[in-house]
């Protein structure tokens, strides 16, 4: 096969740490993004991670951005940025397109890191300017520096409804609520208090039902959900705000891997249809490789060890590295995700992880 | 209208950039250079950036991150450019899309 | 704690803090400035016991378990507060005078208080009940951004009190 060594489809953490990990032991990579400057979703992370000191505790996403940044360059890792692949062929072959021109790209072995998209949330006046996503409130405060709204109602209490409803608080607007559909709060205890002690509402077993407004939101519709989810009659209120944040989880951004014709698995407690891949992230198709929310929405912190793992198996595959090594970084960082994966939040990913790998494993 | 965030308590003290002028429906509007139209017309309280085709609908910022083209506007002459990680320079002529929007753009 | 125990989403209740590891007796609150961590959830995370410099707090291995206060040894030094990634550690000091108590808690929002305001204090749920003055705002680079703010507050509010009403309102 020929073509480039290594090629890695999005830099975000995982892309990130996975040119790193195989630039170090010597593979010529090239590192696409299709945004005009890498680190995925790090950048807009102003809070500090969680986890032990090797796992970045107590440090900002930002910070970790600019290292692993400065560190690729140092790797003298090609990066091409504003270039996105639209295309992947014959399971080697990228199409790309680059300053408005096509290119195409061979590679003898490619690392998919393309993330994750947040997922839509369709009531009654949901297209109206003023709905958005999560994310995209985070992106336009914390990395444009504008506040989208200033009245915010924010749909989900998973850690992304939790943490950006602070960083709403920070950025100096108002969050008159939280809704959460479920009986209970979705994310963390600590970030639920945070925001609870700042006056911000959790409102559970409630949802919205419809965004009005004439040309752009200026009220949301909510009401109360019986225990089957149903909306109970009666129970509607009505908030003044300007801005509606959907915050209803992620979903594999996998095109690339269905046109690829990788198998896949539904695991919903990993964000819904997931490429299968074996314990070194390699999918179904050989040279072909999976690493962070692409490969199950989970944290920076698991995005980061499997973009290593995706880096280990390729330099032994382009002959590197011995076997022996593989293995023996392949544990280190198999012991890290095992760690990071436990607890109440962590079980149910770990469980899902090894249904996946276990139905691919060679 | 001014919406955007000077000062933060993480991010700190924003930066001080070039400003540039960009012409949006005709009115002039302040950006920073390269920062994303979206960004630089949300920060003036813009939240229409185009109609659909059929029922004529307002559309605004809704991923932020150049995925659901809601954001995209006639820039240069240009339809469906994602406002969103399209950087402005100085002169941009931005008009709000009416549904797919029409080439004009000379080759 | 698991949470299913939690009587109010989003609301630590008193009962659920007194009965974790991180959570000081009364009487050890009675004898002067100590630590109050209110983790009452695993998740992995250790920032906290690094941060002490006694040796007061310990989550060992695995590291989801819930940190733990040894009450002997806290000196209500506060060091733990800011590198908490959850701002879920305080230091109470019921010493502080013969009505009041202080209260020293993470801060990251602008604008920061300034020493000698009186601001609200704010309980677990952001309802304001009693007067806050400002007696120390350390925001030093070693904390990386997260303010440590101490309040002076009526004694009685010293396990309610953990946040203030942004200076300025």
């Amino acid at each position: 096969m020929s073509g480039a060594e290594l090629v890695i489809v999005g830099a975000g953490p995982a892309g990130l740490t996975a040119a790193l990990e195989s630039a170090k032991s010597g593979v010529e990579v090239v590192l696409i993004d299709e945004n005009e400057r890498p680190g995925g979703q790090l950048f807009k992370q102003i809070h500090k991670f969680f986890g032990s000191e090797e796992h970045q505790a107590g440090r900002r996403g930002y910070e970790i951005g600019y290292e692993l940044l400065d560190k690729c360059k140092e790797a003298g890792v090609k990066i091409m940025l504003n270039t996105t692949v639209w295309g992947i062929f014959n399971k080697n072959t990228l199409g790309l397109v680059t300053q408005n021109k096509t290119k195409i790209l061979q590679a003898k072995n490619i690392i998919l890191a393309t993330g994750a998209s947040e997922n839509p949330l369709a009531f009654p006046g949901w297209t109206l300017p003023g709905v958005m996503g999560a994310g995209a409130a985070q992106t336009m405060i914390n990395i444009h520096r504008v506040l989208p709204g200033r009245r915010i109602l924010m749909v989900g209490s998973g850690n992304v409804g939790l943490i950006v409803t602070y960083q709403l608080l920070q950025a100096g607007a108002k969050v008159v609520a939280v809704l959460e559909a479920m009986p209970k709060v979705g994310g963390y205890q600590v970030h639920a208090s945070k925001i609870r002690r700042a006056g911000v509402p959790i409102l559970t077993s409630c949802t919205v039902v419809e965004a009005k407004g004439a040309d752009s939101v200026d009220e949301a519709i909510i009401c109360s959900l019986d225990s089957q989810g149903k909306n109970i009659k009666h129970t509607e209120k009505k908030l003044k705000i300007d801005l509606i944040c959907l915050a209803v989880g992620l979903s594999p951004l996998a095109e690339l891997c269905w046109m690829a014709g990788c198998k896949f698995k539904y695991l919903s407690a990993l964000g819904g249809h997931i490429p299968v891949h074996d314990e070194y992230m390699q999918t179904s198709i050989d040279g072909l490789y999976v690493a962070g929310d692409l490969a199950g929405v989970e944290e920076a912190s698991t995005a980061m060890e499997e973009g290593r793992l995706a880096g280990v198996a390729v330099a032994h595959s382009l002959g590197y590295i011995t076997k022996q090594e593989m293995e023996e970084r392949k544990k280190v960082i198999w012991d890290s995700l095992q760690f990071l994966r436990t607890g109440p939040f962590g079980e149910m990913r770990q469980k899902a992880k090894n249904e996946l790998i276990k139905k691919w494993s060679k | 209208m001014n919406m955007r965030i000077v000062e933060h308590p993480i991010l700190g003290k924003l930066e001080k950039k070039k400003k540039i002028k960009l012409w949006v429906n005709g009115r002039q509007l302040e950006a920073y250079e390269n920062e994303p139209i979206a960004a630089a017309l949300a920060n003036t309280g813009l939240k229409v950036f185009h109609r659909t085709q059929e029922l004529n609908e307002p559309r605004g910022i809704f991923c932020a991150i150049g995925r659901c083209t809601d954001c995209v506007m006639i820039v240069d002459g240009q339809p469906n450019v994602r406002t969103c990680v399209t950087p402005a320079k100085n002169g941009m002529r931005i008009q709000t899309q009416k549904g797919l929007g029409k080439w004009s753009v000379k080759k | 704690m698991t949470k299913k125990s939690r009587s109010i989403p989003g609301e630590v209740s008193l009962k659920d803090l007194e009965n974790c590891p991180g959570y000081p007796a009364e009487e050890r609150l009675e004898q002067g400035p100590v630590a109050v961590i209110e983790c009452i959830e695993k998740i992995p995370c250790n920032p906290c016991e690094t941060a002490c410099p006694s040796g007061a707090i310990i989550v060992g291995k695995p590291i989801i378990n819930l940190p733990r206060l040894v009450e002997d040894k806290c000196k209500g030094c506060g060091l733990c507060i800011a590198p908490c990634p959850g701002l879920a550690i305080f230091v109470v000091d019921k010493t502080y005078s013969e009505n009041k108590a202080t209260v020293a808690f993470p801060y990251e929002y602008l604008p920061l208080p300034e020493k000698g305001q009186v601001v609200k204090g704010l309980n677990r749920k952001g309802e304001a009940i009693c007067d806050a003055e400002v007696i120390k705002v350390m925001n030093i680079p070693k904390n990386k951004k997260t303010a440590v703010v101490t309040v002076a507050i009526p004694k009685v509010y010293s396990n309610q009190v953990r946040n203030i009403e942004p200076a300025g309102g």
